[in-house]
């Protein structure tokens, strides 16, 4: 029995719809059974097999091990490969001058696969392919390089002092922001700083290529993104894309961050693999991953805020410039969703904001689960964290009275539909967590306990759902039926853990109508679905299941034909249901599905289809930053208690509370694991995670120096909140979505500002009330001690100043 | 000369051409059981965890126990016996812990699964775990089960998981799949081997391409090896040692394993004294001591993760000298001493006295350490501060350990304080001592000793803290033990 057969037994809890638009289920659908996830059999066995895996499986395997450069910035004025080639076991260097094609890993064409210009310390030079890894690696250690080390810029402040900025710079604007801060009743500025965060995907980049007869190169990759490590590897070989295929069983964990990152990397193993006719392997091992790959975006905000007497905001000026690292990669679009985001989901009447992408000598930075969203969303949270006690409101009113309502629309002119989602969700969870009841006993417990405090609070998320690159919200499918009844489908879509796989399985089998045991999914490969989008953007089901419901779609109307003819009735009143075909009604005839396809077959009528989506009605004008982009809004709010110690500024999260919005699930116990998942990582970042470069002079200059699972510290059990609920919006249908669902994977990540909001509130209960707090981001349990150190010494200071 | 063999998952495999650079990992992966995974490299993600068979104290019965395997050297486990993932359990045929891990969403990505599934087995089968065997609730809407944050209604320590990081699922779901286990069925044959005893250890060397394994039958024998290759490196639970193979590549011609030589192992809870064996696990010395000596009961939890607590021993936290090692600050303000043996004999030095410089201690390189020895009476106060980024499995910024005895008129009869991270090495706060000692145990006293002790050492600047705030950290640490002292006097009992 396999992990869907079981979970068949879940709840089912659809009713029926007529039938017609994408977003209406069928009576006995698939979709919205509480499945575990279709490889969890294969997860806890270790059967489940990741690239690096397939390397036990495929002979005469190379590895490969990069020279990496010791410098932040330097130009290479000598590189000698020939000691290399008196190690034992090493077979071939790979260098600028083996690259037949364009020598470059990007689709910008600013970051040369084997670079003359060090441009981030730890940046790769070259490449050694060995028998073994540790031959690999002891050739590159024998590899001499010279170099003349350049100026580098490391921090946002230098970059910014000295212009360094790449790509466009994009505003903002609605109404009149200027006019609408002189309006304003009370008026705040400030700046903010804040981090950005490693993937750490537990499964490093990994790629194995092979060569086929007749030059074909077929790579096994963990990426999100096939089609495009498919164009690059084929750019850098000088060959057509057709010559290339990507395959990616299954990923370790992406995030994002094998959205463009891996493309590089399998472009050397396919260099390796044409040029020895040998299968080479790359993996990356943690600290070579950590220090050559990108991450989230660090950004720096200055902003000046206005609000009227009532606390709604009148006005907003910010600029958000992000850190982008060496080359641009995503930057662009990281920027773009950023700026997008800043409203979070409150109704700003007048706003300017700019954006702008600093130039700096660290790893690219690119996606990563929430794609900028963050931190455009995490400028408007810190305003009103820190407004709120400037203004004599509680937090939480002030965040309420700001939400958005029917009728207004964002400042890029998208109107927000379905606002009342906002605080219906929001009313919804203060009613769930007993927020009154609970705040109560806040404040007794803080009057009680002079050295340690909680704190609660709440936040919301409005997400806009669809790549902001019109382009890109399309996808492909390929769905066979074979004669015997059984389906095999793929789509574009990547599996990272994320339940995708899981979710079109259920789609499938509701479109045509059998049980989940009857649909096989092979993995995703450029050969059978071409010129796909990244899985990402959280657009996976969406575009996919759009894509496979159409295939299935179309084989249903096919096999509708022969049914009715088998009969007896006509095609529209074929009814499947659970592998049986029946007619509406009491028709009192049936047959199986597998008798139905293997007449179809006898009568020439194709099985399989292949089925194409594209979400309709976007448009985007990206040089004035306006228009609708988004499909929807995904909503959601979460109300986090923390719990402070006053003498380090250690915490716990006591209890965390979620009402978040997924349209009618596809998948409740997939989406659930996607919001808690999303709601830890992203406390993560705004908590725990901190990435730290060494800026100073010395000669480690720009090396990452939290390089290692035990320097970069990420959630583990002691971050999960100890009380966790997690409630899915009920009656949500989306219309215009694959079975009435909403997307999934990014926004609960935002959810998790709360959890740094109830830390703030806890340190402004060491001070004075109405104390504001200055809290860094991420907050460690050292900048909670800075921030609650300073909420207590200005209580003393205004005690002192009253007597 | 018998073939060197490990048996794994049932079977005995070759062990092969391996020196002491080859970790379990990477053989294990090597001879096609790829379920064991690489996230880290460094024991901090639990990735790579499998059970192995050790013996009970009584050594007439075993533990399955959880480790790194990314960690231990192959050739350690010479004769011994590993269960992976897939020895677990089959897709067909799933054990307990793989089965509610599936059903309640425990894998997203699935990569770290198969650590977590061998994590939460040698938990499930550990002996004693105790509580009833209620099933944890499977609405999304979850209720921490048990009154203990860190304890199931079946007995299940969510400690045992924290060394095992997941970057998908929040962990809600693998907490709920720990709490649902029941008892081990009585058929179950992982449960009915524990009866007996683990496989002895095997003296023998194996060879590979960059040198020699050699586990000696005796100390005699180790000493000796070790007075001719002064440069050998000493194996006992290699969670330090195997970091540097594998991010710093280190290598060793010869490493000696010392972790199961018996006379490394004594433990004996005397009058006098408590003698702890240089080669005892940290989780066996927690297991045996039941919190007989409170300032390690305090200390064992936070120091690192169940898996490597599995693997390291005090031997190993004093043998590297780290000035970030959570044991020493404790030790020191236990006034421990270490005896350090050779072929010339052995000697008994104070730990105040033994480090010397940034990982230079008074060892001599052919001199190990044999037992660690903890006087009596202990003081009646104690308390651990670590300062850490993260609450499970994280290094220190500060570590501060206090032992205090009051006199019957509320002042300082005596107190020792070990500090770690303030310094090139662990520190005894030898002037915050003397300034406590006479003095009235208040508040006041407190607050200005706070001042002496911030003054103490010279913490620097790093990724993982500022030294303002370590500075900060150890005047805040005698504040918060006067709390603490105050609260626990005031409740009848002791720290």
């Amino acid at each position: 029995m396999t992990a869907l057969d079981r979970g068949q037994a879940g709840l089912e809890v659809r009713t029926p719809h007529a039938t017609g638009s994408l977003a209406d289920r069928p009576s006995g659908a698939k979709v919205g059974l509480e499945l575990p996830h279709e490889a969890a059999d294969l997860h806890v066995t270790g059967a489940a097999l990741y690239t690096d895996d397939l390397i036990m499986r495929t002979s005469g395997v190379l590895h490969a091990w990069p020279v990496q450069a010791p410098h932040a910035r330097a130009l290479i004025t000598d590189l000698r490969v020939k000691p290399a080639y008196d190690v034992d076991g090493v077979v071939r260097v790979l260098t600028a001058e083996d690259v037949p094609g364009v020598n470059d890993a990007g689709i910008k064409h600013d970051e040369p696969l084997f670079p003359s210009e060090v441009m981030f310390h730890g940046h790769a030079v070259c490449w050694v392919l060995g028998e073994t890894l540790d031959a690999a690696r002891r050739g590159a250690e024998a590899i001499e390089v010279d170099y003349e080390p350049l100026p580098s810029l490391m921090t946002l402040t230098e970059a910014i002092e000295q212009e360094s900025f790449q790509g466009h710079q994009r505003t903002i604007s609605r109404g009149d922001a200027a006019a609408g801060l002189a309006a304003a009743s009370h008026r705040f500025t400030g700046e903010f700083e804040f981090g950005g965060q490693e993937h750490f995907y537990l499964e490093t980049h990994s790629s194995l290529a092979l060569v086929d007869e007749n030059g074909q190169i077929f790579v096994q990759c963990s990426t999100q993104h096939p089609s495009e490590t498919q164009e690059i590897v084929a750019h850098v070989l000088g060959v057509d894309s057709h010559a290339v295929t990507v395959q990616c069983l299954r990923m370790g964990g992406g995030f994002g961050g094998k959205e463009m990152q891996p493309h590089g990397f399998a472009a050397i193993a396919a260099l390796g693999a044409t040029l020895t006719g040998r299968p080479v392997r790359l993996r990356l091992n943690r600290t070579q991953d950590m220090t050559m790959s990108g991450k989230r975006h660090p950004f720096q905000a200055s902003w000046e805020i206005g609000f009227d007497d009532d606390g709604l905001i009148t006005g907003l000026r910010a600029t958000l410039t992000s850190d982008g690292g060496w080359s641009l990669d995503l930057s662009e679009p990281v920027l773009a969703r950023a700026l997008c985001h800043i409203d979070n989901a409150y109704w700003i009447p007048n706003i300017e904001a700019h954006g702008r992408i600093a130039k700096t000598n660290k790893t690219s930075q690119t996606a990563f689960r929430g794609f900028g969203g963050p931190q455009g969303m995490i400028v408007i949270e810190d305003i009103l964290g820190r407004c709120a006690p400037l203004l004599g409101l509680p937090a939480e009113e002030l965040r309420r009275r700001n939400l958005y309502s029917a009728g207004q629309s964002t400042p890029y002119g998208q109107p927000v539909r379905h606002p009342e989602r906002l605080a219906d969700i929001w009313s919804q969870l203060l009613d769930k967590a007993d927020y009154p009841a609970r705040l109560a006993a806040l404040e007794v417990f803080n009057a009680e306990h002079p050295h340690t405090k909680r704190g609660l609070a709440i936040t919301p998320v409005k997400f806009g759902i669809s790549f902001n690159l019109t382009a890109f919200n399309q996808a492909g499918a390929l769905v066979h039926v074979y004669k015997d009844g059984s389906v095999l489908i793929n789509h574009g879509g990547t599996e990272m853990g994320q339940g995708l796989h899981t979710k079109m399985i259920q789609v499938a089998a509701t479109a045509l109508g059998v049980p989940l045991s009857a649909v096989r999914l092979a993995p995703t490969r450029t050969d059978k679905v071409p010129n796909t989008s990244a899985t990402a953007a959280s657009s996976g089901a969406d575009l996919n299941g759009g894509a496979i419901k159409n295939a299935c779609d179309q084989i249903r109307d096919r096999l509708a034909e022969v049914a009715g003819r088998k009969l007896n009735i006509h095609p529209a009143d074929v009814r499947f249901h659970d592998g049986v075909v029946t007619g509406i009604g009491f028709h009192d005839r049936e047959i199986s599905f597998a008798e139905l396809a293997h007449a179809a077959y006898f009568q020439r009528v194709s099985l399989w289809a292949a089925g194409f989506y594209r979400t309709e009605g976007l448009h985007w004008d990206a040089e004035r930053m306006q228009g609708e982009p988004f499909k929807y809004f995904a909503y959601g709010a979460a109300l986090a208690e923390v719990e402070v110690d006053g003498f380090t500024g250690a915490y716990r999260m006591v209890r965390a509370d979620i009402v978040h919005d997924v349209g009618d699930s596809l998948s409740p116990l997939i989406d659930v694991g996607q919001i808690e998942g999303g709601f830890v990582q992203g406390a993560g970042w705004l908590t725990l995670e901190q990435l730290r470069w060494d800026t100073g002079d010395g000669p480690n200059r720009g090396r990452l120096t939290t390089q290692a699972a035990s320097t970069y510290k990420l959630p583990s059990f002691s971050e999960m909140p100890e009380t966790f609920h997690v409630h899915l919006y009920e009656k949500a249908t989306e219309s215009g979505v694959v079975y009435g669902s909403k997307a999934v994977g990014e926004p609960p990540l935002m959810l998790a500002f709360c959890v740094r909001e109830a830390l703030r509130q806890a340190a402004a209960s060491f001070g004075p009330p109405g104390t504001s707090v200055d809290l860094a981001s991420p907050a460690t349990p050292e900048a909670v001690y800075w921030a609650l150190d300073a909420a207590r010494t200005t209580g003393v200071a205004d005690r002192a100043a009253g007597t | 000369m018998t073939v060197s063999r490990v048996c794994v998952n049932g079977e005995f495999r070759p062990l092969g051409e391996v020196g002491g650079e080859i970790t379990l990992l990477d053989w294990l992966r090597g001879s096609g059981l790829t379920g064991t995974k690489e996230g880290c490299a460094e024991g901090e993600c639990g990735a790579c965890a499998v059970v192995v068979l050790r013996p009970d104290a009584d050594g007439d019965s075993s533990s399955w126990t959880a480790i790194n395997s990314c960690l231990v050297p192959a050739a350690a486990l010479d004769g011994q016996e590993v269960v992976t993932a897939e020895g677990l359990g089959t897709p067909a045929a799933l054990h307990p812990v793989q089965r509610e891990m599936a059903v309640r969403g425990g894998s997203q990505c699935g990569y770290c699964t198969p650590g977590f599934v061998c994590s939460m087995a040698a938990e499930f089968y550990r002996r004693g775990r105790g509580g009833s065997s209620a099933g944890a609730e499977t609405e999304h809407a979850r209720e921490a089960p048990a009154a203990d944050h860190e304890h199931g209604p079946n007995g299940f320590d969510l400690h045992a998981l924290s060394g095992n990081l997941c970057r998908c699922t929040g962990y809600r779901p693998i907490r709920d799949a720990a709490y649902a286990l029941e008892d081990p069925a009585p058929s179950d044959p992982l449960h009915t081997r524990t009866a007996d005893p683990a496989p002895a250890p095997v003296p023998a060397t194996t060879t590979g391409p960059f040198g020699d394994y050699v586990r000696p039958a005796s100390l005699a024998e180790t000493l000796d090896l070790l007075a001719r290759h002064p440069d050998a490196k000493l194996v006992a639970g290699s969670t330090d040692w195997g970091v540097d193979l594998n991010l710093k590549h280190a290598r060793a011609e010869l490493s000696i394993g010392i972790d199961r030589l018996d006379e490394l192992r004594t433990y004996d809870v005397g009058a006098d004294a408590i003698t702890l064996g240089a080669a005892l696990t940290l989780s066996e010395i927690e297991t045996r001591l039941a919190g007989e000596v409170p300032l390690l009961a305090a200390l064992f939890p936070q120091f690192a993760s169940r898996l490597i607590r599995n693997s390291a021993t005090l031997g190993g936290n004093l043998g590297t000298g780290s000035p970030i090692g959570d044991s020493l600050p404790v030790l020191l303000a236990l006034d421990a001493s270490l005896v350090l043996g050779s072929t010339v004999g052995e000697r008994t030095v104070r730990l105040a006295d033994y480090f010397t410089g940034y990982r230079q201690t008074l060892r001599r390189p052919d001199e190990l350490i044999v037992s660690v020895v903890l006087p009596r009476p202990l003081a009646p106060l104690t308390a651990f501060h670590k300062i850490a980024k993260r609450r499970f499995d994280d290094i220190s910024s500060i570590a501060v350990a206090y032992g205090l005895t009051l006199a019957d008129d509320g002042t300082v009869a005596q107190v020792m304080i070990g500090i770690g991270g303030a310094a090139a090495t662990p520190l005894r706060a030898t002037a915050t001592e003397e300034f406590l000692t006479g003095r009235a145990w208040t508040s006041e006293t407190a607050d200005a000793a706070a001042a002496v002790l911030a003054a103490e050492g010279t913490p620097m600047d790093d990724h993982r803290a500022s030294s303002a705030f370590r500075t900060a950290m150890l005047g805040q640490s005698v504040r918060k033990l006067f709390v603490e002292t105050n609260e626990a006097q005031q409740l009848g009992g002791v720290a």
